[in-house]
């Protein structure tokens, strides 16, 4: 190059923000105090965006007195395909998470109603659903019918892990069949869709609530955004894909903001379940 | 014999286009012999040999036979039937019913094109949701009038553009997944060429899933899964590797029941044998899967993908 570029201080280095202290919103730029953040679950109090939280903080947020009876915590991946780095992400993951997958499932209460609640973590590859992933759900839905409880599963996943190939498309199918049995004992399954959730997750049990509630701003859909740009050569308008277009698409039931999400659910829950639990 | 050959089929087509052209002349029999020996010896170790990047080809060869080439060589009296009495009618697949040698059976299948107006037409067979609707239509009315159904997938995935978002393509491919887990009907599934993701496991849930042995089946593209793990779309080659997406392996890691054999060189060199194998297939596997009382078929049918995956307890 015959100029030499200048190269711009960008503004957050120029700032140097201690991020143990502030955080600042991807969407509005604003800088917040983490604390007052923590403290507003997560929710940007100027534009409402609902910064990705963990499965953890969900469970804190959402169940009886932070209750819950985590069920088959020790499943792990295999390595099926001897995928080049698979094992090495893997474990670099768990260390991150203090997880073995990327979701955990268990029986615990939402006002006082007994459920099944399985929670999917974006933060182990990506909330990737794998063999693990494809199991601990099928297993939660199981558990959902067997007790005769009301099922509720928080999505958030990129798609299908590719390291685990065909395997991981099945879980599609697993889940899917898993949930019409359920669908047939007329046992009510909420899904909870979260920023984002996407592909194979959003193609099998996240579309298949009896009632599907969004988190606001949340990017849902099949394809991701860069590709369906790629396919049709144009660029999308911001609000696609996210929650209120999917809301006035007649794909999501609706769309609900992280403070209200609890309330919500058991609202529902109280109408539409009316049978109780098995007795051991 | 003119068109598009891949690489590794061009030696054996210009062997065999200097045998046809011998063939008119006088006193060459013995060169004819010693060329055709030589073909034969050719095939044999290119095609013993494929590697899994060299199936992929094959299974997207541009002359290879499509559900419509080969529903004429199995069955007379084909009825396709359209639309998902929703939207519209996608001609990325092609649903309809037809009696196979006494089975009064229903099809779903998707078509890709051979020229390229036809290819526009059928979007390179890659479903919109109304073709995963119009195949779960047909499957439900299957189902009213007791009629297995088979479905035959070719498709390098559902569609990714912003209408097929709009139209809800993953809520079509979920319920398809939902409602062919208790169809109370054998379902039977072939992948005859491309077996592509979500596109592919929409019509993908059956008692029985067959390969055709150069078809591939996979999570996701091999360019599809480079350009996302490797940021290269150009390492395709090694994601073909790396995803094992042959008939062999899928048959490895149990996830499919058994592979159909294909012509030396694969079905595009001889349709009618391949229509013959995949019609031997069907009334073999519709002859064991109507004998099973309906409650155990579809017992069977959950538990045989409850077992899919590979988990440590």
């Amino acid at each position: 190059m015959w100029f030499k570029k200048k190269v711009k201080a960008r503004p957050e280095e120029k700032l140097k923000l201690p991020t143990d202290l502030w955080v600042k919103c991807d969407t509005c730029g604003e800088i917040l105090y983490r604390k007052e953040l923590e403290k507003n679950l997560w929710i940007c109090p100027k534009c409402e965006f609902h910064f990705r939280i963990n499965c953890r903080t969900y469970i804190k947020l959402l169940l009886d007195d932070a209750q819950f009876d985590e069920q088959d915590a020790h499943l792990e991946p295999a390595d099926p395909l001897l995928f080049p780095d698979y094992k090495k992400k893997i474990k670099s993951d768990q260390e991150k998470t203090n997880m073995k997958e990327a979701v955990v499932y268990g029986y615990a209460k939402i006002g006082g109603i007994p459920v099944v609640f399985t929670a999917m973590d974006f933060r182990f590859r990506g909330g990737s659903m794998g063999s693990v992933v494809g199991e601990k759900v099928a297993r939660s839905i199981r558990a959902a019918c067997e007790k005769r409880i009301p099922l509720i599963i928080l999505s958030t996943s990129g798609g299908a892990r590719m390291q685990e190939g065909i395997l991981s498309l099945m879980q599609m199918a697993k889940t899917s069949a898993e949930l019409a049995l359920l669908a047939k004992e007329s046992i009510p399954y909420v899904s909870i869709l979260t920023n984002p959730t996407t592909a194979g997750v959003m193609a099998s049990y996240a579309s298949l609530g009896d009632i599907i509630i969004a988190e606001p701003g949340a990017e849902l859909g099949f394809t991701g955004r860069r590709v369906i740009e790629q396919t049709i050569g144009e660029k999308l308008p911001p609000d696609f894909q996210r929650s209120k277009f999917m809301l006035e698409h007649g794909m999501v039931d609706l769309v609900v903001s992280r403070k209200d999400l609890k309330n919500t659910i058991s609202k529902i829950l109280k109408i539409i379940y009316h049978g109780s639990p098995a007795t051991e | 014999m003119n068109g598009i050959w891949l690489d590794f089929e061009r030696p054996i087509v210009e062997l065999e286009r200097k045998i046809e052209e011998l063939k008119g002349l006088q006193g060459v029999e013995e060169e004819i012999q010693r060329l055709k020996t030589q073909a034969e010896k050719l095939k044999k170790r290119i095609y013993s040999n494929l590697n899994r990047w060299q199936h992929v080809q094959l299974a997207r060869h541009p002359r290879r036979p499509y559900p419509l080439d080969l529903l004429p060589l199995m069955t007379q009296d084909f009825v396709e039937l359209h639309g998902d009495r929703r939207f519209g009618d996608d001609p990325a697949v092609v649903a309809g019913i037809a009696t196979i040698d006494g089975h009064r059976i229903a099809i779903v299948a998707q078509q890709k094109g051979r020229d390229t107006k036809e290819k526009i037409r059928r979007n390179f067979g890659m479903p919109h949701p109304e073709g995963f609707r119009k195949a779960l239509r047909i499957m439900k009315m299957a189902a009213k009038f007791s009629l297995p159904v088979v479905t035959m997938i070719d498709t390098p995935g559902a569609y990714p553009g912003a209408d097929a978002e709009e139209r809800g393509q993953s809520e079509a491919i979920a319920t398809n997944l939902f409602e062919c887990a208790t169809l109370p009907v054998p379902i039977l599934v072939i992948i005859l060429g491309e077996g592509a993701s979500g596109g592919a496991i929409a019509i993908g849930l059956g008692d029985r899933v067959l390969m055709c042995e150069n078809s591939f089946y996979s999570v996701i593209s091999p360019e599809g899964c480079a350009s996302i793990l490797w940021r290269d779309s150009s390492k395709n080659k090694e994601a073909a590797e790396a995803l094992k997406i042959t008939a062999q392996d899928l048959k490895t890691l149990g996830i499919i029941d058994d592979i159909i054999p294909e012509p030396v060189g694969g079905a595009h060199m001889d349709f009618k044998l391949t229509a013959q194998n995949v019609k031997k297939a069907i009334i073999q596997t519709l002859d064991e899967l109507s004998s099973e009382p309906q409650e155990e078929l579809l017992t069977r049918r959950v538990e045989k993908f409850r077992k899919m995956g590979a988990v440590n307890e």
